[in-house]
């Protein structure tokens, strides 16, 4: 039972996967997959944003509202519907 | 010969546009402002060139229908060269688009525009490696300040009657992913990131995006704006309407006002002073400001903030360009819904942008309340309208359910907006209203005077006079009503004559004038705003989204004609 448990467990501990919206903010991110289908994949493609890519978390908005993202540069606010199909890997320690 | 400007959204395409073409184009500082293009004629040493305005696209196979127009327009005009802007402070972004367009059988000149703001971020950009790795010309600009059109053009120009060189297949790729990363490589060649940005963009953000600063910071921004734009107002409108009123007295006296022809005089009189005394002195502080917010770039600032907000309300995240829009004037807002990819989604967006209350129902808000019932009745009329449109968006939503996940909105840096540009802007809408809204108030007002004269007011009135009973308003309404769906601005300039008053408050009670304002602000749409719904949505959602204004401007109405009825006396 424990073996189990543990075996569902470690990979993701290893990995540090969440979902963006868990993600705090001034911490950086490595995209990791986008889940939810092809129509959530190519909204983000239109915007440049594909998985293995570094982001940064700038912002929360107030109220459940949009996250900002900063990724290559450019600042997008993504609204938590979004955003919670984003699937991001936490970086052990934050870069410069 | 004919040059398109395709590039990303917001790198400036349209400013290029209007430093060349004079103001053509709407700009903004956020996504989304161009949604069709526009065309138009340049002198290029004594050469035409048609110069043509697309919208922004990060993609040239977008799905949404603004988009779609970039790849329809490439196939079916003559392009004889592409001008690729591309923002050179995003510059990964830019480049996926631009090697997009390599497989496109066109000569293409790339403009790097905002090198200003690239070297403000200490970003140096190796143009010639980028030159020379592509194999097409690419140019430096600052299209705000007009730097490097010139050398631009020419170079265009040049690449245009040049044999299109075969492009490096190596870099026309047909997966997007692939090309994701060759851009994301091709910009780690060539940029380099010099001092690490010490940005103000950030520290102004953590105020103007914080969950309380913000809030206050946003209610403190539009309470100066609201006060500015009734203090100017208010200062013209008294006394030039004091004048046309003497004027129109002395002139009605001498005439004599019981012939068609000094009813007639009165009536022309009375339409000019509506345009001079009550709708311009409000119409341009409103656009000079909203002009400095668009480009400084803190609209979509706003809509970060009220996202969960509005969620919460039951508005959809992704209207919020549309509903700003809308404050401006509701035809630019209807049409750019086309950002927007369900159609499900545009008419709801749609719906909801037609019930803000546009610069020309702004004149009657603050010609009628704001003027005789003071500032603070007037912003409570804008607070009320948010309301309304918030419960009309939670009921919209819920009969079509959404699935769409919600905003996408790039956050642009603030810049500092010229001058120039603003003036160019409030310039361009106000003779929108001079050319085009004027003229019809003149007409609407002599028509009023004819349908006076020989008393045939009476029937229209008639006609509307079941909702003008309901809501407790005169029967003389009712024409000023009709005539509001021409231009909204007719409701409050013809009540005047219709009433046959100068002063409101003679002839309307201070719930009366509440009850009329909440009225216009909501019901039908003016006559161009009702052909936008019909190009964008069709025949039948335009009569749709008709009637539903018409159930909720009279329920609105009604509302607060019953609130009225215990708060003012």
């Amino acid at each position: 039972m424990f073996k189990v448990a543990s075996k569902e467990i470690i990979p993701m501990m290893k990995h540090g996967i969440s979902r963006l919206t868990d993600v705090e903010k001034g911490k950086q991110v490595k995209i990791t997959s986008f889940e939810g289908g092809n129509g959530i994949m190519t909204k983000l493609n239109r915007f440049g944003i594909y998985p293995g890519d570094l982001a940064r978390v700038v912002r929360h908005a107030p109220f459940q509202g949009p996250i900002l993202l900063e990724i290559r540069g450019m600042e997008i606010a993504l609204g938590m519907g979004i955003a919670s199909h984003i699937m991001v890997e936490v970086a052990a320690c934050d870069l410069p | 010969m004919r040059f398109a400007l395709i590039g990303q959204p917001n790198c400036g395409k349209s400013t290029l546009f209007n430093q060349v073409a004079g103001y053509k184009a709407e700009t903004g500082n956020f996504s989304g402002t161009t949604v069709t293009f526009t065309e138009s004629k340049v002198r290029l040493s004594g050469k035409v060139i048609e110069l043509v305005d697309l919208p922004g696209t990060f993609t040239l196979h977008g799905t949404n229908p603004a988009e779609a127009e970039v790849l329809k327009y490439i196939n079916s005009h003559a392009v004889d060269a592409i001008i690729n802007v591309v923002d050179a402070t995003h510059l990964t972004q830019g480049l996926e688009l631009t090697l997009e367009l390599l497989s496109v059988d066109r000569p293409i000149v790339v403009a790097m525009n905002m090198m200003d703001e690239a070297s403000r971020l200490g970003l140096t950009i190796d143009g010639p490696a980028l030159m020379t790795r592509l194999g097409v010309p690419v140019m430096p600009l600052v299209a705000s300040r007009g730097h490097g059109i010139k050398a631009l053009f020419l170079k265009t120009d040049q690449t245009a009657q040049a044999a299109i060189p075969t492009r490096d297949l190596s870099l026309c790729v047909e997966n997007d992913l692939q090309r994701h990363q060759l851009a994301g490589e091709l910009a780690g060649m060539i940029v380099s990131q010099g001092r690490r940005r010490v940005s103000w963009r950030d520290r102004l953000d953590d105020i103007l995006l914080h969950p309380v600063w913000g809030f206050l910071a946003l209610v403190v921004i539009l309470f100066i704006f609201f006060q500015l734009v009734y203090g100017f107002g208010k200062l013209i409108e008294a006394p030039v309407l004091a004048i046309f009123n003497a004027i129109s007295s002395q002139v009605g006296s001498y005439i004599g006002t019981d012939t068609l022809f000094g009813e007639l005089t009165v009536g022309l009189i009375q339409g000019m002073a509506g345009g001079i005394a009550i709708v311009l002195p409000y119409l341009i502080p409103f656009l000079f400001g909203l002009s400095i917010l668009e480009d400084v770039g803190y609209l979509p600032r706003i809509a970060f903030l009220m996202d969960g907000l509005m969620h919460r309300l039951g508005l959809h995240g992704k209207a919020i360009v549309p509903f700003i829009l809308g404050y401006g004037c509701n035809v630019p807002a209807v049409m750019s819904t086309r950002i927007l990819e369900e159609r499900k989604d545009r008419i709801i967006a749609s719906t909801l942008a037609v019930l803000v209350p546009c610069a020309a129902r702004l004149s009657v808000v603050f010609g009628l309340v704001a003027f005789y019932l003071g500032p603070a009745w007037a912003l409570a009329v804008y607070l009320f309208n948010i309301f309304v449109i918030a419960l009309t968006g939670r009921i919209l939503t819920k009969l079509l359910p959404e699935d769409t996940p919600g905003l996408i909105l790039e956050m642009p840096a603030y810049r500092i907006p010229t001058l120039k540009n603003v003036v160019n802007k409030t310039w361009f809408r106000v003779r929108e209203f001079i050319v085009e809204a004027w003229p019809l108030l003149i007409i609407g007002s002599l028509l009023l005077a004819f349908l006076l004269y020989y008393q045939l007011s009476v029937y229209i009135d008639a006609l509307v006079r079941p909702f003008t009973w309901l809501l407790g308003l005169p029967a003389e309404t009712g024409v000023p009503l009709i005539f509001g769906i021409l231009r909204k601005e007719l409701s409050l300039v013809m009540l005047r004559q219709a009433l046959g008053v100068n002063d409101f408050s003679q002839a309307l009670t201070n719930l009366q004038m509440l009850v009329f304002t909440v009225f216009v602000v909501f019901y039908v749409p003016c006559l161009a705003t009702l052909s936008a719904l019909r190009r964008e949505l069709g025949w039948r959602s335009m009569l749709a989204v008709s009637a539903l204004t018409v159930v909720i401007a009279l329920s609105a109405g009604l509302f607060v004609r019953g609130l009225g009825f215990f708060v003012l006396r």
